[in-house]
């Protein structure tokens, strides 16, 4: 391993300019000339669009232009698409309602957009924005799944009856209910998996500019995928070449899915900045992040496990609902579906399974990805119904997990994957090591001593990265490709440019894949520089989610530099006098097998731009490789989860004791780094689970609409975690790796809900639903308390 | 946020003069409530009277069994003020939970109560405590301060120049916190005094106010133990996200036990 | 209106021109170019825009410019020396308290307000003391173990 190589705790290079306030964000960039933008959104779940009057914005000091939802129309703009087509049961296609970027006649949620105010300042936007006279007709709303699937709701969109965007359903119905009929129990759950908001910690921000002497555009913008936002905008709602825009994806800060999505405020400034004729700054301010990133979770789900009297798991069935807000954002109709159902089989072998799932609009933000993107969702299902079978069947949760483990790969599913490798036992031996299980009852006891519930809780997780093959996902419904692209480029005197298409914003990547190169090519890790975020630099790529950036681009990486070195090989069999076959690699080090002679790749690349001695007549001049990688597979990163709490009775409060991870994200390239993902999965798993909780009033008024009402999770809400790694190399991409990202956001909700109905189990508590706040804990013990007396 | 003029007087008889003639004008004393709801536009003043250079309105001082702390000390000095720990140690200390240690270094006594949240920590502590609020017109009793919602008993350009406690037996402050904003979803403030047991409950009704069945129990011991029993019903408290009614009426009670249980320590 | 604010930042004395309703970050962000200094909210919550005023944190959303006349405001880009990181800056790069990067510059100053009040503060006392920042991406474990690891840093 060279010092800085694959699997060295190498310290960050980001961290100088963040720690010194040398970050770059998309806010921190002023463009000469600029204006700025402030949007007007509707402040109705619902409203019809009577009339907006320009001119009451246009006379505030300072305003430039005001241009509404009848602008967008005029210039026939298009809406923006989404990019997963899913089709029902019965074949047919998903509803997709037009999404317009800014609306003309209707609006659909309490912050959608309908025009927008470019002033010489922020404040005189804002004045301008607040002074727009926009006269609105209020219309009905429905701003839960119920509400929108009651007979004779109000349609959020006229063509989408019933509200219905699709019904659709995976796996072998008949043999799942043949399997139920001959169970000897049967575990049933009611899941609402809460509607979270992602509040990254940067807000969104975007400047669009034209350049009339190019007739070319520049949009900065908090994005993951720089390139996914330029074709999404360019092909489907400006109708531009892509030759003629570059979007720059600065330092972001903070995604977690939300800014994956092409978004509104993106096509409006890159449109309106050809218009105004001057560069157009818009940032989000927070209230607004609330009404406008888009959300996630938000299913309802009914829950089965049959199982027989050993508690092996004969079968699932599952039906889920779920919200997909007031239009299709990106990839929302992916996310219960594939991201989803998919997952349902777990680390565990039951042999049949069904899901179905019925998505609906309503009157709400959109709903798309937010770390883990259906996979927690699917999680949440799998592992509170076999916590939840293991208390009923009085059998130790351990136990029932290693009774039903996966122990011979490759895998086939019977929810469509095919896991290549993993080793569940050994990631759950782990944790029960570490979390001293052995030890639990007493511990127990000692919180009973001074008048505290104690309970503990696991989750085994599974979860499936670098989603891929584009072929695959194509056929099913898919409308972009799904590999990753780098291109390595050696500078004359030997350092290194790597324009990767993944992005990172706040993972590491430039210390991560410079060590990658590091390590193939033997070159210093500090002549390694990595640019990414720029599609005015880097090759096309998709960019950066689903915890593919190592899987997929790194692979992508991998390959560029076996390229380098193939051709390398040439250059240096001319240089040392030998064949090619003869030359060795290693270390930097082209050399002669069984010789001493040898060349360094630092003086190979120089012989290449410098090509005086050169087999031109084999090889052109120049040292630069390029790599598209479309995995054969998903990665399927796996963990086991122990949680231990204590509840507060007398006022419902939990308080974590501790929390043990044990993580299978394969080889590992930077073990600080995947810590970090994992302590952050974990605490926003433990944010979904204990304290965030997006609540829309009946009218579709966002309630927990600041910091105010949301609450994140805090340092004090969380203990110090003990993360541990077992390996078991992907078996299907060069680096053996895996994906760590969402990993803790994925496992942690059941472990620590599990853990929590653990506690409150001897008071009668059956199940109640997250985040598991005071008030709802106390109001679970309450309703026990009511249905025992009843009882007595 | 509307823009506004901005003043900063260096003295009370300036101050009083200035805010005095500014019909839409407000008082910034440490900011941290009033700056955020201008921020959003949910206020608009036309001036704003800086109360920063006015000496009148600074210092901690203990006298006659009690302190007096004025209006602009900052809730990390008043957290960390000797006098005020040594006087009234539960008063020093819910001076050192409110907020977050950046606005405890800017928030102020003054500002806190004339803002009159419902949900703030220290008009918990002046109704529990008995304290009179000293103005530059005259001297309020605490029980007569808080109206109701952000309403106190100011009028139009009065300034609050200290807060004067008395020195309970004994006290102490509970606070079950909002997850999210960190204001009192309960706060309860528990006082033997030389008049008697107090009990002030904020964060559970539109303003600060007195448990009065709490304290005829603890009238006959201050105990925890007394408690059981008691209550305050649920009819007229808050619900809202976080806490309803009912889960409020039970947390006073459970606060109030502890906080008893805390000032006997 | 428009007013005239006299301050030291960093070690420089200015002098610039606002309008009376400029926040103390926008002076810094949009008059100084210091945009070290971060908003992540609008309810004083968050705690990226922590910077020091008169040697104590204060959020730089909540303060008004006019309200720092005459004030020492010291932020993020003026705690390195030539180069050379403080010992909390070293501490949260060396502990990988940070990952995005738009929290850090707030934590980092908070951090140093903790210190100043508890020189040797424990890991109950950091994460309570933490609790007006905000962070999505580390899950504040490293952040907490980083504060330790400055605050032994500073006291040499």
């Amino acid at each position: 391993m060279a010092t800085n190589g694959i699997g060295a705790a190498v310290r960050r290079r980001e961290d100088y300019r963040f720690l010194t306030g040398g970050g770059t964000y998309t806010d921190d960039i002023d463009r000469p000339g600029q204006v700025y933008a402030a949007f007007v959104r509707s402040p109705h779940a619902h409203a019809r669009i009577k009339g907006v009057d320009k001119a009451s914005a246009l006379k505030v000091k300072g305003v430039v232009a005001v241009l509404t939802g009848a602008d967008v129309a005029a210039d026939k703009i298009g809406g923006l698409p989404c990019g997963w087509l899913i089709h029902s049961k019965d074949g047919s296609p998903m509803k997709e309602p037009p999404h317009p970027i800014l609306a003309a006649d209707r609006v659909r949620y309490v912050g959608d957009a309908l025009a927008v105010v470019i002033a010489d300042s922020l404040a005189a936007a804002k004045d301008g924005a607040q002074a727009l006279k926009v006269d609105y007709q209020p219309l009905p709303a429905v701003a839960s799944i119920a509400a929108a699937e009651r007979a004779g709701a109000q349609t959020v969109h006229d063509d989408v009856p019933g509200n219905q965007c699709y019904d659709w359903h995976l796996g072998d119905k008949a043999a799942v209910d043949a399997a139920f009929a001959k169970a000897a129990h049967v575990t049933k759950l009611d899941i609402v998996n809460n509607r979270l908001i992602p509040n990254a910690m940067e807000p969104r921000a975007a400047i669009g500019e034209f350049d009339r002497a190019t007739d070319s555009y520049t949009l900065y913008t908090t994005t993951q995928n720089p390139h996914v936002i330029r074709l999404l905008m360019c092909a489907f709602v400006l109708q531009l070449p892509e030759s003629k825009v570059r979007v720059v994806a600065p330092d972001v800060g903070g995604g977690f899915g939300s800014k994956i999505f092409h978004y509104a405020e993106e096509a409006v400034l890159t449109w309106a900045a050809k218009k105004i004729g001057k560069p157009i700054k818009w940032t989000s301010d927070r209230a607004e992040a609330f009404l406008t990133d888009a959300h996630g979770r938000d299913h309802v789900t009914k829950a089965e496990l049959a199982l027989d009297k050993s508690g092996k798991f004969l079968a699932m069935r599952v039906a889920t609902k779920a919200n997909m807000g007031a239009y299709l954002s990106t990839f929302a109709s992916s996310v219960p579906t594939y991201l989803y159902a998919t997952l349902l089989a777990g680390q565990y072998t039951t042999p049949v399974i069904y899901a179905e799932v019925k998505s609906v609009f309503t009157n709400t933000t959109p709903v798309d990805a937010y770390r883990g993107a259906g996979r927690p969702e699917a999680t949440y299902v799998v592992e509170r119904l076999v916590e939840m079978a293991a208390r009923e069947l009085k059998i130790d949760p351990a136990e029932i997990r290693r009774r039903n483990f996966i122990t011979q790969f490759p895998y086939q599913t019977p929810v469509a994957l095919a896991y290549d490798t993993g080793n569940y036992e050994a990631t759950l031996g782990e944790a029960l090591k570490v979390a001293d299980y052995a030890g639990y009852a007493k511990r127990r006891d000692a919180s009973k001593a001074k008048g505290k519930l104690r309970g503990v809780g696991f989750a085994c997780y599974i979860e499936a990265c670098g989603i891929a093959p584009s072929a695959v996902a194509g056929a099913l419904g898919a409308r972009a490709g799904l590999y990753e692209t780098a291109t390595v480029r050696f500078h004359p005197t030997g350092t290194v440019t790597v324009l990767t298409g993944s992005h990172a914003h706040g993972q590491g990547h430039e210390t991560t894949f410079a060590q990658v190169v590091a390590e193939k090519l033997g070159v210093a890790y500090e002549a390694v520089e990595i640019v990414h975020g720029d599609t005015g630099r880097i090759p096309f790529g998709m960019g950066t989610y689903g915890s593919r950036s190592l899987a997929v681009g790194g692979t992508a990486l991998a390959k560029a530099c076996d390229k380098i070195v193939a051709k390398g090989k040439k250059v240096a069999a001319h240089l040392l006098e030998a064949a090619e076959t003869d030359i060795e690699f290693k270390n930097g080090k082209f050399s002669v097998a069984g010789t001493d002679k040898g060349v360094g790749i630092g003086e190979v690349a120089f012989a290449c731009y410098v090509p005086h001695k050169f087999p031109i007549d084999k090889v052109e001049p120049g040292l630069e490789e390029s790599a598209f990688y479309d995995p054969a597979n998903f990665t399927f990163p796996a963990g086991s989860y122990i949680c231990e709490v204590e509840v507060d009775a007398d006022t419902g409060t939990v308080e974590i004791q501790s929390f043990v991870a044990c993580d299978d994200f394969g080889n590992i390239v930077n073990p600080l780094i995947v810590e970090g993902q994992v302590h952050g999965g974990l605490t926003q798993g433990i944010g979904q689970a204990l304290t965030e909780g997006c609540v829309y009033a009946a009218d579709g008024q966002l309630l927990s609409g600041s910091f105010m009402d949301y609450a994140m999770p805090r340092a004090d809400h969380v203990p110090s975690y003990k993360v541990s790694t077992k390996v078991t190399p992907c078996t299907h991409n060069a680096l053996g790796v895996k994906g760590c990202g969402e990993a803790g956001a994925i496992g942690a909700p059941a472990a620590l809900m599990n853990a929590i109905t653990d506690a409150l189990a001897p008071l009668g508590v059956r199940d109640f639903q997250m985040p598991a706040t005071p008030l709802r804990v106390w109001q679970a013990i309450q309703a026990a308390r009511g249905s025992k007396l009843a009882a007595d | 946020m509307y823009d506004f003029a901005y003043h900063k007087p260096t003295n009370l008889a300036d101050a009083a003069k200035l805010i005095g003639a500014k019909k839409d004008g407000r008082l910034l004393a440490g900011g941290q409530t009033l700056l955020p709801t201008m921020k959003q536009r949910l206020a608009q003043p036309s001036d704003l009277v800086d109360l920063a250079g006015v000496a009148e309105l600074r210092g901690i001082k203990a006298e006659g069994g009690g302190v007096t702390v004025g209006a602009m000390t900052t809730h990390y000095a008043a957290h960390t003020s000797p006098e005020l720990r040594k006087a009234i140690k539960a008063l020093a200390k819910l001076a050192g939970g409110i907020g977050d240690p950046a606005v405890r270094n800017r928030g102020t006594l003054g500002g806190s109560i004339a803002n009159a949240d419902p949900a703030a920590d220290y008009p918990a502590a002046l109704v529990g405590l008995g304290a009179t609020v000293n103005t530059n017109q005259r001297k309020i009793a605490a029980d007569d301060f808080f109206k109701g919602l952000f309403e106190t008993a100011l009028k139009p350009g009065e300034i609050v120049l200290s807060v004067s406690f008395p020195a309970p037996k004994r006290a102490a402050y509970r606070k079950f916190a909002n997850p999210a904003s960190r204001y009192a979803i309960v706060g309860v403030f528990v006082a033997e005094t030389a008049n008697g047991v107090r009990v002030a409950v904020t964060g559970a009704g539109p303003k600060v106010f007195r448990a009065t069945a709490l304290e005829q129990a603890l009238a006959k011991k201050f105990a925890p133990e007394s408690l059981a029993g008691a209550s305050v019903p649920a009819a007229g408290l808050n619900s809202d996200l976080h806490a309803s009614a009912e889960y409020r009426a039970h947390l006073i009670g459970v606060m109030a036990k502890r906080a008893v249980a805390a000032a006997l320590k | 209106m428009t007013i005239t604010v006299n301050l030291t930042v960093n070690g420089q004395k200015v002098t610039r021109q606002v309008e009376a309703r400029t926040l103390l970050v926008q002076l810094l962000r949009e008059h100084l170019d210091l945009t070290g200094t971060h908003v992540g909210c609008d309810t004083s919550q968050c705690g990226a825009c922590v910077v020091q005023v008169d040697g104590v944190s204060a959020k730089a959303c909540t303060l008004l410019a006019a309200q720092c006349e005459g004030a020492n405001v010291l932020t993020i880009e003026g705690l390195a020396k030539d180069g050379k990181l403080h010992p909390m800056q070293e501490a949260f790069r060396e502990h990988h308290g940070l990952q995005c990067g738009f929290c850090t510059p707030g934590m980092v100053m908070s951090a140093l307000d903790i210190v100043r009040r508890h020189p040797s503060p424990d890991e109950a006392t950091i994460r309570k003391e933490l609790e007006g920042n905000l962070c999505r991406c580390t899950g504040y474990h490293n952040i907490v173990k980083a504060v330790a690891a400055g605050a032994k840093a500073m006291r040499g």
